[in-house]
């Protein structure tokens, strides 16, 4: 019993650990204009973000993030820095008065937002109460599927996942019209 | 107050609104685009907290485990990670053409060109 306590305090521990990582490289990001440097902090962080991720149970969403976030987004913005520029002009003001108003006004609602939220790994939070279980428990039986999130993805949601599938097939058309539109004038 | 339980919540506002802060007051494009990013995992990893149970494993089922996190914000997230990189490819090449046309990516010296003509 002790030891299980003990590895809630562990579990707790790397979870505060990471998020503070993230948070500091955020910072990184924002005060950052050489954006080669920008870009290589922002797949860290979703590499960073990826193993948050397994402490908190999620291992899909985290090898999703890893490869999605950290690889595929990653190659995309160096590849636009090799077509573009990588160096951000100087800002007006390092800190602007109106942006900073905005930000701290929403934080500030936001954070007055979370104060009545469950405790975080609360068993008794609401959203555990609901249709969670029923999928825990009936899911491998009724899909064959013993990874519950590929069978809700894959088999309850699986006409969803189709219109996913339609929002990158979008996407991807969008991306070859733009690119082949500029490459063709090029020629011209 | 319950710090402990609440941190999560409250870095990822920190980290919401530190991507907001980037979008809305740099005028670099891939700037911008790297701050919808930041703003963009920040709501994954508060969808992700609401999900987790102390002491419970990743829900994959397994005998001799009674208690898992909750599968269905999983679900979500996925689908979200997915259509985020769809957009951040559309946004990045749109900036690609936006350089094309106007031989830069600064949004000051765009609206500078567009007032000249």
């Amino acid at each position: 019993m002790a030891r299980q306590e003990g590895g809630r305090v562990i579990e707790i521990l790397v979870d505060i650990v990471l998020l503070s990582f993230l948070a500091v490289m955020a910072v990184g990001i924002l005060r950052l204009r050489n954006l080669f440097a920008v870009v290589m902090l922002s797949g860290i962080y979703s590499l960073i973000s990826a193993g948050l991720f397994v402490t908190m149970d999620a291992v899909d969403v985290a090898f999703t993030e890893a490869a999605v976030g950290g690889g595929i987004s990653t190659v995309l913005m160096l590849a636009t820095l090799a077509l573009t520029t990588d160096k951000e002009k100087e800002p007006l003001a390092n800190l602007q008065i109106w942006p900073l108003l905005a930000v701290f006004i929403t934080g500030a609602a936001l954070i007055y937002g979370t104060l009545d939220m469950p405790s975080f790994g609360d068993p008794q939070a609401p959203i555990h109460l609901h249709v969670a279980d029923r999928y825990v428990a009936e899911g491998p039986g009724a899909t064959g599927v013993p990874n519950i999130v590929t069978a809700v993805l894959a088999s309850y949601r699986s006409y969803d996942t189709m219109g996913e599938l339609t929002v990158i097939f979008t996407a991807g058309i969008g991306v070859m019209l733009l690119l082949g539109a500029g490459s063709r004038r090029r020629k011209d | 107050m319950d710090v402990l339980g609440l941190y999560n919540y409250w870095i990822v506002i920190v980290l919401m609104m530190t991507g907001f802060y980037v979008v809305i007051s740099r005028g670099n494009l891939i700037k911008k685009v790297v701050g919808l990013n930041i703003f963009q995992t920040s709501v994954f990893i508060l969808y992700i907290s609401m999900g987790k149970i102390i002491g419970g494993t990743a829900p994959i089922v397994a005998p001799g485990v009674t208690v898992y996190s909750n599968p269905l914000p999983h679900v979500l997230i996925l689908t979200a990670i997915v259509v985020g990189v769809a957009t951040t490819a559309l946004g990045l090449t749109l900036i690609v053409r936006i350089k094309e046309a106007f031989g830069t990516v600064e949004e000051s010296e765009i609206l500078q060109q567009r007032d000249d003509t």
